[in-house]
């Protein structure tokens, strides 16, 4: 109790004080987690809405999948783009390995399959309510997707802040991909995992805090952003 | 009911041959065969489960003849392009009346400009100005129904289905979806509408259909279908007797 009461003063203190080293490690956080949650998006939101409405042969299988990559382990995607980002491996080439670019590499590959998951769940019961309607209007696949797109945007972004969620929150793979490397690629979690192997609880709970308090930061600014829950809206 | 004596955009033949809709095994529709009129407003009558919603939704291309074939003179998807289709239950986009309005003018690419004057006078005209800002699921029975209907008719199209759109309407907003019907037929549009309300049939009826047990049964010009019916299932479905 007396750990927990110490790390919210401290967690106090740091943000007060805008220490240099937290204001570091949480931006650097931010910028990982948000680039791998707009590419994530990107593939994930057309992908999840393109099962939902086309009937091709392997549907079944592809969206069981889906379904099941989204418990894939982080730490064995952090192994396996370690190999194919270490020198030895197909993209060694690149040098991407302990670089923040190879951590947004390994969180995309982790909430990709989380955010089209949402998505084609939300995406397959509104096209069951408009297919009717955009069949009858003539409406091209590609009117079709971004009809869908358009009106179950906040459907999308509850599906967005989920992936947001896990990736800000993930540890495993950023920490093998990344090396937790001082001013280069230690981010909240990996900085929280690194103080509470040191002993500190105190600063790795204030770390906790200032996550946690982050993650809802993000959240309520981007539902303030895009006016969800207003009277008169969906 | 009065009927635009020449019509300027070009008529379509369209309609059923031998048409035949299986579901599971079991048969919805037909062998049924129906060649439209080229003007005017077709009532298809006939009691629950008789076939009305599975012709007009085969005829629209929204569900897949197993036998037969729609008559049209031009390929479906195309013929489409010039047909809407109002459901019983209205689907409304989650957008503004306004945004539903314009929405098929987008999908056919209308300028901006013209598209939101075509929204502005079909809001007018179904009474739908003053929500014309509101969110399209949280407007009544009657408006939905309405909106719908300017949604289909916004295109000018040459023909329109109707499944039952008046079915649980109060009479003002009955009264309200026959006149933007009759004014449609008069502006040349070919109407196809299912109903259950014999004699809503007999007010906007320019010719009917009987279907019973997925089979036409009768049809013909109103006056004749109304006042002198061929077959008994007509005669007693006409009299409000309980056929199964």
């Amino acid at each position: 109790m007396n750990d927990i009461l110490q790390g919210l003063v401290s967690a106090f203190w740091l943000v007060v004080t805008f220490d240099a080293d937290l204001v570091e490690i949480s931006l650097r956080s931010l910028q990982v987690s948000l680039s791998a949650l707009v590419l994530a998006s990107a593939i994930a939101i057309p992908l999840g809405t393109w099962l939902a409405i086309r009937r091709f042969r392997y549907r079944r299988a592809t969206i069981a999948l889906l379904n099941a990559l989204m418990g894939l382990p982080p730490v064995v995607v952090g192994l396996i783009v370690y190999i194919l980002l270490s020198r030895s491996g197909p993209f060694g080439v690149l040098g991407l390995l302990f670089t923040p670019t190879a951590m947004i590499i390994a969180q995309v590959i982790i909430i990709t399959p989380l955010i089209a998951s949402i998505t084609h769940q939300a995406m397959r019961d509104l096209w069951a309510d408009y297919h009717d309607l955009l069949i009858s209007l003539n409406a091209s696949k590609r009117d079709r997707i971004a009809a869908l797109i358009m009106d179950g945007r906040r459907t999308l972004l509850t599906a967005s802040l989920a992936g947001f969620g896990r990736a800000i929150g993930e540890v495993g793979a950023i920490m093998i991909v990344g090396g937790n490397i001082d001013n280069a690629t230690r981010v909240l979690t990996t900085a929280i995992a690194l103080e509470t192997g040191k002993g500190d609880f105190a600063l790795a709970l204030a770390l906790g805090f200032v996550l946690i308090a982050l993650a809802i930061a993000v959240n309520v600014l981007i539902h303030v952003l895009s006016r969800t829950e207003r009277a008169g809206r969906w | 009911m009065v009927v635009a004596a020449s019509l300027s955009a070009p008529r379509h033949h369209f309609g059923l041959r031998h048409a035949v809709v299986r579901r599971r095994g079991s048969t919805l529709l037909g062998p049924v065969t129906l060649a439209l009129p080229p003007v005017g407003l077709t009532i298809v009558l006939g009691p629950n489960g008789a076939g009305k919603t599975t012709m007009l939704r085969a005829m629209h291309g929204l569900d897949r003849l197993s036998e037969g074939e729609v008559l049209s003179d031009e390929p479906l998807q195309a013929a489409r392009r010039k047909q809407g289709f109002v459901f019983q239950s209205p689907i409304m986009l989650r957008r503004s009346v306004r945004a539903n309005l314009a929405y098929p003018l987008k999908l056919d690419r209308v300028p901006s400009g013209q598209a939101a004057e075509a929204v502005e006078r079909w809001a007018k005209r179904t009474g739908l100005t003053a929500v014309i800002d509101n969110p399209a699921p949280s407007l009544s029975g009657g408006e939905k129904q309405k909106l719908a209907l300017a949604r289909a008719l916004i295109r000018k199209p040459e023909l329109v289905f109707l499944d039952e759109p008046c079915a649980n309407l109060d009479g003002r907003s009955t009264r309200e979806i026959e006149e933007l019907l009759s004014e449609a037929v008069e502006d040349g549009t070919r109407i196809v509408m299912t109903t259950h309300n014999i004699a809503q049939a007999r007010r906007l009826a320019t010719d009917a259909v009987f279907l019973f047990q997925g089979l036409i049964h009768e049809q013909g010009p109103a006056d004749r279908f109304f006042d002198q019916p061929q077959r008994p299932e007509t005669q007693g479905f006409l009299k409000g007797d309980l056929i199964e």
